[in-house]
């Protein structure tokens, strides 16, 4: 490790757990921002007085904003999130097996996803402009355009009402096997499969075919060196870098787009669980999801940042 | 302009057509529509055939009328929020770029800040506090989106003030209006307009999931995203009603996309 990139490091973990901070701040502070008062807002019009009262002192509202927010700030770093508003139970425990369930679901795409999309990129960059290439950015651009509710139904047609392979309903239950697990979530996994790919595979493509353009490999193949000697010896260490950037960056998107595909298959994840309680104002358990969802996202694409500057050849050797 | 327009590739020309459909549809929807989008026609799940082309929903409302009508909510909802994004983020970015110094960096910021939450979780956040539909909805997701445009408008904005041609015109004395209208604009619009073509295809998307999760527009409006989720049911008797509104904004996005690629292609070609 050399100084300069130990700094360049530092600044952006710094930066990014900055980001993190902030981003808590708002997620606290939409409740301020918006116009009106929320516990009118909440309980409706026909609240009485005292109704709305006791649901201020139940979320804090009586107290001055930057001590309710130290509180708040406070019992999330110990994992206390507060109180439901809608059945009571602590916040915590309604979504850590959500979570659970959520990463389960992401993670189980992208062991299907990143494979799939480094080899089609690669494969469409070493053919470039031949049947395949365009057939796959064809494809690529028409998935990007289609919304993930219609990719799961044609799925859902395809799979389970036609050939009936595989469950419409991914109901997991809390003490279910992992097999039973891998196989009533695989329509939903695949779904967000199709969502992802098609992003992962062009940017490889591009950073392949960036390379491959570069003085070095032109050397490379006026020495005489064998095409896949090429290919592993020479561009991919220094491809590596832009394409994990890249797959963080599309983990990152997975997490979030798994609301959708939740919904669809009504899969007890925590988007679900997010969605159903915007629609009941259950402030703190938005809250709680939401800055989960916010910290995956910011921590992934601050991993995406970090992979690139400490994977760059150039700066590992420097001159 | 014509002579671009005809010179464009069959797929941008295919993409125009459908737009020009869609927007058509949208217009006419009262005229086309054989019942209203919240009549009660028939009975509940009637049949694709005779009287319903598309058969019934689960009230008993027809599907056709109501694909129609979702058009005009939909694509117009997209359209509004997209074009006050657009509005709010270009006039933010251009006054930026001209301003500079602190505003600058304060704007930047709050652009930065924005745009580092997933724009669903922020979405759902404050949808939690304004409570759903058409006002909220707007609001909610034109400044959510207004940050990207923001940095657009004022990148664009930065170059071209930077370009010589526009040092020449200002040095031959022209107006500031006038070098805004002949020498930047003309050369700022085509990847504007590539930007309000992605800009839209990405609202059209995020507004459509949102009525899908229950969140958009309230029934009983014909939207979209909504009629997928009310007759979601049907798709596990192999019945693919719900397919239709989801297939609509599938292509509406594809359509544009197509455009878009072409106007890049354009955006690009003047540049060289």
């Amino acid at each position: 490790m050399n100084p300069v990139l130990l700094k360049m490091l530092g600044k952006r973990l710094g930066l990014g757990f900055l980001t993190l901070a902030v981003v808590a701040v708002f997620i606290f502070s939409v409740v301020e921002l918006l116009p009106g008062d929320v516990a009118q807002e909440v309980l409706g019009q026909s609240a009485t007085p005292e109704t709305v009262a006791a649901f201020r002192r139940e979320l804090g509202l009586d107290k001055p904003p930057f001590p309710r927010f130290l509180e708040w700030a406070g019992g999330v770093l110990r994992g206390d999130f507060g109180n439901s508003l809608a059945n009571g139970r602590p916040v915590a425990e309604l979504v850590s097996g959500r979570l659970g369930n959520t990463l389960f679901l992401a993670g189980y795409a992208a062991l299907i996803a990143v494979p799939l999309a480094l080899v089609l990129g690669v494969a469409a960059a070493l053919w470039r402009n031949t049947l395949f290439d365009r057939a796959a950015n064809v494809a690529a651009l028409s998935a990007v355009s289609l919304p993930e509710f219609f990719v799961a139904y044609l799925l859902v047609l395809g799979f389970s009402v036609t050939w009936n392979i595989f469950p419409s309903l991914s109901n997991i239950e809390p003490g279910a096997s992992l097999g039973e697990k891998l196989y009533k979530a695989f329509l939903p996994a695949l779904a967000l499969t199709l969502v992802v790919v098609a992003h992962m595979m062009r940017m490889t493509r591009a950073a392949v075919i960036n390379l491959l353009a570069s003085p070095y490999i032109e050397m490379a193949k006026l020495k005489g060196l064998r095409g896949a000697r090429i290919v592993v010896l020479h561009a991919l260490p220094n491809a590596l870098a832009p394409i994990v950037n890249v797959v963080a960056i599309n983990l990152a998107y997975l997490v979030v787009g798994v609301v959708v595909v939740e919904a669809v298959f009504v899969y007890p994840g925590l988007g679900q669980l997010m969605v159903d309680s915007v629609s009941r104002r259950d402030i703190p358990v938005v809250q709680a999801a939401g800055l989960i969802f916010a910290a995956v996202y910011i921590l992934l694409n601050l991993l995406a940042d970090v992979v690139s500057i400490a994977g760059n050849p150039r700066l590992l050797h420097p001159r | 302009m014509g002579k671009i327009f005809w010179r464009a590739p069959l797929s941008a020309k295919f993409g125009l057509a459908v737009v020009a459909a869609y927007i058509f549809a949208a217009l006419f929807a009262p005229l086309l529509a054989p019942f209203s989008e919240t009549e009660i026609a028939g009975a509940e799940f009637e049949p694709w055939g005779e009287g319903f082309v598309f058969g019934t929903d689960g009230l008993g409302r027809d599907m056709l009328s109501r694909m129609l009508y979702g058009a005009r909510n939909t694509v117009g909802l997209a359209f509004t929020i997209t074009a006050l994004a657009f509005l709010a983020g270009a006039s933010l970015g251009l006054l930026a770029a001209a301003k500079g110094g602190w505003l600058d960096q304060l704007l930047g910021r709050a652009a930065d800040m924005v745009m580092a939450v997933p724009s669903l979780i922020l979405a759902l956040l404050m949808l939690t506090i304004t409570g759903t539909g058409a006002v909220p909805l707007v609001a909610v997701i034109s400044l959510i989106q207004s940050p990207a445009v923001f940095r657009i408008a004022r990148a664009e904005a930065m170059n071209a003030a930077a370009m010589d041609y526009v040092e020449a015109a200002r040095l031959r004395g022209e107006s500031l209006l006038w070098v805004a209208r002949r020498e930047i604009l003309p050369n700022a619009l085509p990847p504007l307009a590539a930007e309000f073509g992605l800009r839209f295809i990405f609202v059209f998307l995020f507004i459509s999931a949102l009525s899908f999760l229950g969140l958009g527009l309230q029934p009983p409006l014909a939207d979209w995203g909504g009629m997928v989720r009310e007759n979601a049911t049907l798709i596990t008797f192999g019945d693919i009603t719900p397919l239709l509104p989801a297939g609509a904004i599938a292509f509406l996005a594809v359509a544009v996309n197509f455009v878009v690629d072409w106007l890049l292609h354009v955006a690009s070609g003047l540049k060289k």
